[in-house]
């Protein structure tokens, strides 16, 4: 592979929209409500195709034989480079949503910056994916203020969530061997300048809906070096039966 | 600005016009503007198109169709997708907003009127039965990833906006 930087920055950026777009859509069928479950999909939907888009782009720059479904569908748990917060389980709707809002803002800092890459394949995926985050992001930002500001239940749920998934954010920022090289060629985006921006936004909305922002500075990370939580290995097992169980099948 | 600039060969516009989004079978994928490019080069049509949503599932058939459609005519054809400039509601034309109103969509308003509309609950959308304005949103996600569910007050009756996406 001659460009193996871009191959492995292509993935960290993927596998998070893969993972993510996986947990979304297991809310089909078991939403809250038939809307809520169905807005759920449509992101799950929107994730994946853009996946398509970098997986095929990965593929092409692979060029070992790889299509985008076996670089998405056939890698060890090892080889996953999403963050952990993407991985995090439905444990209840306000933990869904407090993800989702988490993801959702770095996601959209991210791709305004991804618009500017070097990589023209890159910033068109990234110009296209922009329109499609900005609706997800006002969905789960809707969701954090109406529990958080909701009953006295709701807001207790909803705090738990952040409180809980706040240790996965600052994974968010770390720069990876092939995220350094990539900023260097005009190709990348240096997540570690979206950190202030991040919590400035994360923070204002928290306060808006009544909640506290949650005070521990301890963060836990993994997922970008492929070492992940133990929800990780459920996970691959549901997204890659069919692959598994029936090898090259297609729809 | 995004360019709206499309290469089409006249020949082809009639064949074209006769494939339809699968899931908005009024609407011909002339009218949503997504193709962007349709022009023959040594005997073979190359076709460039470009999805509204990244997911949307309905690109897959919509170059099956294309190719089929061509074939008939007697055209060896390719397909390519292409993502650059990203689509926008903006093409679709007056002709294809007619159709989905008449299908029972409501067609996409400007981009601030949407947000008014999404994030706000105000009520400009035109009901596509009734024509009432006295419209509600009940979901920001509809019934495919380009659409969100409304319903009307005074006919009742539920009904999809076509999201105004640019």
């Amino acid at each position: 592979m001659n460009n193996t930087n871009l191959y492995h920055y292509i993935l960290g950026i993927a596998d998070n929209s893969l993972i993510l777009g996986q947990r979304m859509g297991e809310l089909c069928g078991h939403g809250p409500s038939l809307e809520t479950d169905i807005a759920c999909t449509n992101i799950s939907l929107d994730l994946l195709g853009q996946v398509r888009s970098y997986y095929q782009y990965a593929a092409k720059i692979a060029h070992d034989g790889r299509t985008e479904d076996d670089i998405a569908m056939l890698r060890k748990e090892r080889e996953y480079v999403n963050v952990l917060l993407a991985e995090q389980p439905n444990t209840d709707f306000a933990y869904t949503m407090a993800r989702h809002f988490l993801f959702d803002v770095y996601h959209f800092l991210f791709l305004t910056e991804l618009q500017k890459s070097k990589d023209l394949t890159l910033a068109a995926i990234a110009t296209k994916s922009l329109k499609e985050v900005s609706y997800h992001q006002r969905f789960s930002t809707d969701w954090i203020k109406r529990l958080g500001d909701g009953t006295e239940e709701s807001h207790q749920r909803m705090q738990n969530a952040i409180n809980d998934l706040w240790a996965y954010t600052d994974e968010l920022f770390h720069q990876t061997e092939a995220d350094k090289a990539m900023v260097a060629e005009g190709i990348g985006v240096d997540v570690t300048k979206l950190k202030a921006v991040y919590y400035d936004k994360v923070n204002a909305i928290l306060e808006e809906a009544t909640l506290s922002i949650p005070e521990s500075k301890y963060f836990q990370k993994g997922g970008k070096k492929g070492i992940h939580t133990e929800h990780m290995g459920y996970l691959l097992t549901e997204l890659q039966y069919m692959q598994r169980t029936y090898p090259n099948m297609e729809w | 600005m995004i360019t709206t600039q499309q290469h089409i060969d006249p020949k082809l516009i009639a064949i074209l016009e006769t494939v339809s989004d699968p899931e908005i079978p009024v609407l011909s994928i002339m009218d949503m503007g997504v193709v962007r490019t349709a022009i023959i080069e040594d005997e073979v049509v190359k076709v460039q198109i470009t999805p509204t949503y990244s997911g949307c599932p309905a690109m897959d058939v919509i170059g099956d169709d294309i190719k089929k459609a061509l074939q008939d005519k007697g055209y060896q054809s390719e397909v390519e997708l292409i993502l650059t400039p990203a689509w926008t509601t903006d093409w679709i034309t007056p002709r294809g907003r007619k159709a989905l109103e008449d299908y029972g969509i409501a067609a996409p308003l400007g981009p601030e009127a949407d947000k008014d509309v999404l994030l706000h609950g105000k009520r400009l959308v035109k009901c596509p039965q009734c024509g009432s304005i006295n419209t509600k949103m009940v979901s920001q996600f509809g019934s495919t990833a380009c659409k969100a569910q409304f319903q009307c007050e005074d006919c009742l009756e539920p009904f999809d906006y076509f999201k105004c996406l640019k």
